[in-house]
């Protein structure tokens, strides 16, 4: 039973507040258009993946800790992030084994925590947004959200309301664009060669905008492309969805 | 066989480098994955299949003691006789010993990850047995001297052309005008060589892909029938598998096999599927006089009821390496040992030790493919991680890695302190990026900027412009930078 006016707990992630709260603004308009009430706990940082997947259980631990603590008392916890959101949904209750009540409250929190494009097409229901986009658009199916939360034809639903907008399909938009937390710092040249292959995936796709569910793969994907000298842009597709687009593409600068 | 694991990131780095490497990937990239999609999407039943598959290995694992001692009664019934191998050094003795025991000179192989694991084929050699491998892809990395790049495709990190090469230099016999050009002719080639050497062989070796307890079979799987070969026409079989190969029952065979091959190479089944029972019977018209099992241990037992022990299941399809982004980049070789790709990751640390191979678990994007497409649903992901927390806690994780962690954890795990900085850096980085809105370099971070631009932040931290909006009238703000 969805209440009338569900009380959504807004999970930032950490790349959000920091890189791009655009994002965070669309998630927040596209939730109020939803008929949600939006409330952001301060006492948020991160999901606690860079810890977790580094092998730093007990500072994963403390971490998640603290976010099923500030997000208690919600309707839904919603996220604007595929990997931010399977972190809380599939991984947090298995950290508090051996702490029964810790490890109830992050079964609550997993139950109503959803990724956003996912938790608008499957809970709310939402058919369409009141958006337009003139353009050709392509894309990315970021892995986390992929195949830990079936997240595939939900963006692609509602971009299809989108006024305007045409989505090609990009080629291999289900492999990996070899961003993997770290991973692309620990493994620099290995992750070049993943992401140099999604970008020219990209570029062949003829599209003159990218989108994805997650702002690291973005963030990864934009920068390659940016380095190609590619013309194609990257927003993360909650923006579109929302029709904010006042804010320069990822990477680019107001100059652009 | 000697490790280089503990090189992955100069192996990688030779590999990427390597035109010839990179063009054969590019070959592998998509055959596998699509011809396992097709054959996924033709069966109705493949995804209640592998639930089925899972749970026989479940089975089996939690009474493997039970199910070894059946299966070498069998054998034993059968006249055949198995060897209890603790370690890889006892498999490589106790082959050479039935070897010498019946002089032989020649031994033709079928395909083998095990013979691989105990650097079978060096070990003969230097005592005076030759190996003769007769797998085509095999055959070819006999000839270059080079291990397995794959562990169902041998020799994939090769092209077509550097085949030909290599057949052209080791088989100056052969007329130098004939055409090669077809993979066809490779295949023909390769087979005329070895047709003698099926017949002069004093022992046949083959892996196993199954044994079956109710029985004492083993079960090989090929697409060229040199497994057949191999078992039937020397004097002496010697097969060699490890432990957990065994099933219970024939019907728990055919269940695995109907997601065996359509996992690894898309086929519904590959083109031989051979069972050897003992040696000949009295009446039989062929098939050896001896029948040996060498069943290999070498650290698995260990892996029994540990984290790891899901990954005992592992039929060796292939089809994590196959649909993986890190193996796609840097091939086979580059993960340093017998096993690549992501069952490689959690398997090597387990055989050889974390501290050679601590790399393969954390070479991995965590993009979950690998787990989507295994047949028998192993968690490799999760034991991936598994084993970066034994890295953490032995304190083998990079000491610039850990104390940069220590570092971010720090400021996470306190929202008030997080907050402020992320404030701090919002402002720095986009003074940093200026106008242009991305920078070419960051320092601490040129494993990011030696290869792409990064994005700089908008400017303002989420938490603090929605502090404001929370304090100002409601309405949404400007969006920051535009």
């Amino acid at each position: 039973m969805i209440p009338s006016t569900p009380n959504v707990g807004l999970f930032v992630t950490c790349l959000v507040d920091l890189f791009r709260p655009s994002v965070g603004f669309a998630a927040v308009e596209l939730l109020e258009a939803a008929g949600c009430r939006v409330t952001v706990p301060a006492a948020q940082t991160c999901c606690g993946q860079p810890a977790y997947n580094m092998g730093d259980r007990a500072d994963t631990r403390e971490i998640a800790r603290q976010t099923v603590k500030a997000f208690q008392g919600f309707d839904y916890v919603v996220v604007p992030s595929g990997s931010c959101a399977a972190m809380i949904k599939e991984h947090y209750p298995a950290l508090f084994t051996g702490e029964p009540e810790m490890q109830s409250q992050a079964e609550v929190l997993a139950e109503k925590t959803h990724e956003l494009i996912s938790f608008l097409a499957d809970v709310l229901k939402v058919e369409g947004v009141d958006a337009q986009y003139r353009g050709t658009v392509t894309y990315h199916d970021s892995c986390s959200g992929l195949r830990e939360l079936g997240v595939k034809q939900q963006p692609r639903r509602l971009l299809a309301s989108v006024e305007g907008l045409e989505l090609v399909e990009l080629q291999e938009a289900e492999v990996c664009c070899g961003f993997g937390g770290t991973f692309c710092v620990k493994y620099p040249e290995v992750s070049n060669k993943i992401v140099e292959t999604k970008a020219e995936h990209i570029e062949g796709s003829q599209a003159d905008l990218l989108l994805a569910g997650d702002l690291g793969c973005l963030m990864n994907m934009a920068g390659k492309l940016k380095r190609r000298g590619a013309k194609v842009e990257a927003r993360h597709v909650a923006e579109v969805l929302a029709g904010k687009l006042d804010a320069p593409a990822i990477g680019e600068g107001k100059g652009s | 066989m000697d490790s280089t694991a503990h090189a992955f990131k100069d192996n990688a780095h030779k590999a990427l480098g390597d035109d010839q490497l990179q063009e054969a990937l590019g070959n592998l990239r998509h055959g596998f994955t699509q011809r396992r999609a097709q054959a996924r999407d033709q069966l109705p039943e493949f995804d209640a299949l592998r639930d089925a598959a899972r749970d026989i290995k479940n089975h089996t694992l939690a009474h493997l003691d039970l199910y070894l001692e059946r299966y070498e009664s069998k054998v034993s019934e059968q006249g055949g006789k198995v060897h209890w191998c603790a370690t890889a050094e006892d498999a490589r003795r106790t082959i050479l010993d039935i070897c010498r025991s019946v002089d032989a000179k020649l031994v033709t192989k079928g395909k083998s990850m095990v013979a691989e694991e105990i650097g079978l084929n060096d070990y003969l050699e230097a005592n005076g047995v030759t190996p003769a491998e007769t797998d085509l892809g095999e055959y070819i990395i006999q000839l270059r001297n080079e291990p397995p790049s794959h562990i169902i495709a041998p020799a994939v990190h090769l092209t077509k052309a550097q085949v030909e090469a290599d057949f052209r230099k080791n088989h100056s016999e052969l007329p130098p005008e004939r055409s090669l050009v077809e993979p066809e002719a490779l295949v023909q080639e390769a087979r005329t060589m070895l047709r003698q050497k099926y017949l002069d062989a004093d022992v046949g070796i083959t892996g196993a892909n199954f044994l079956i307890a109710e029985t004492g079979s083993s079960i090989i799987v090929t697409n060229e029938g040199n497994g057949d070969l191999t078992q039937c026409l020397p004097k002496v079989h010697i097969v060699i598998a490890s432990l957990e190969k065994v099933v219970p029952t024939l019907e728990d065979v055919s269940i695995i096999l109907r997601v065996l091959a359509r996992s690894g190479t898309g086929q519904e089944f590959t083109a031989y599927t051979t069972f050897s029972t003992g040696p000949k019977r009295e009446g039989d018209l062929d098939g050896p006089d001896e029948y040996h099992v060498v069943l290999l241990d070498n650290g698995r037992s260990a892996m029994l009821g540990s984290e790891y022990q899901d990954v005992l299941r592992c039929i060796r399809c292939g089809a994590c390496m196959n649909h993986c982004p890190v193996y796609h980049a840097v091939g086979g070789h580059a993960y340093g040992w017998v096993y690549p790709g992501p069952i490689g990751a959690v398997l090597t640390p387990s055989l050889i030790g974390v501290e050679e191979a601590g790399h393969l678990p954390n070479a991995s994007t965590f993009c979950g493919r690998c787990e989507a497409v295994c047949p028998m649903r192993i968690p490799l992901p999760k034991m991936m991680r598994h084993w970066r927390e034994k890295e953490f806690e032995r304190n083998l994780t990079p000491t610039a890695a850990r104390s940069g962690l220590k570092l971010w954890a720090f400021f996470a795990k306190r929202p008030a302190l997080y907050a402020m900085l992320n404030r701090f850096n919002a402002r720095l980085l986009r003074a940093l990026g200026g106008r242009k809105g991305s920078l070419r370099s960051l320092p601490l971070a040129s494993g990011w900027t030696d290869h792409r631009d990064f994005p700089a932040p908008q400017g303002k931290s989420f938490q603090e412009l929605w502090a404001k909006r929370q304090n100002g009238s409601g309405a949404t703000p400007r969006t920051p930078g535009a």
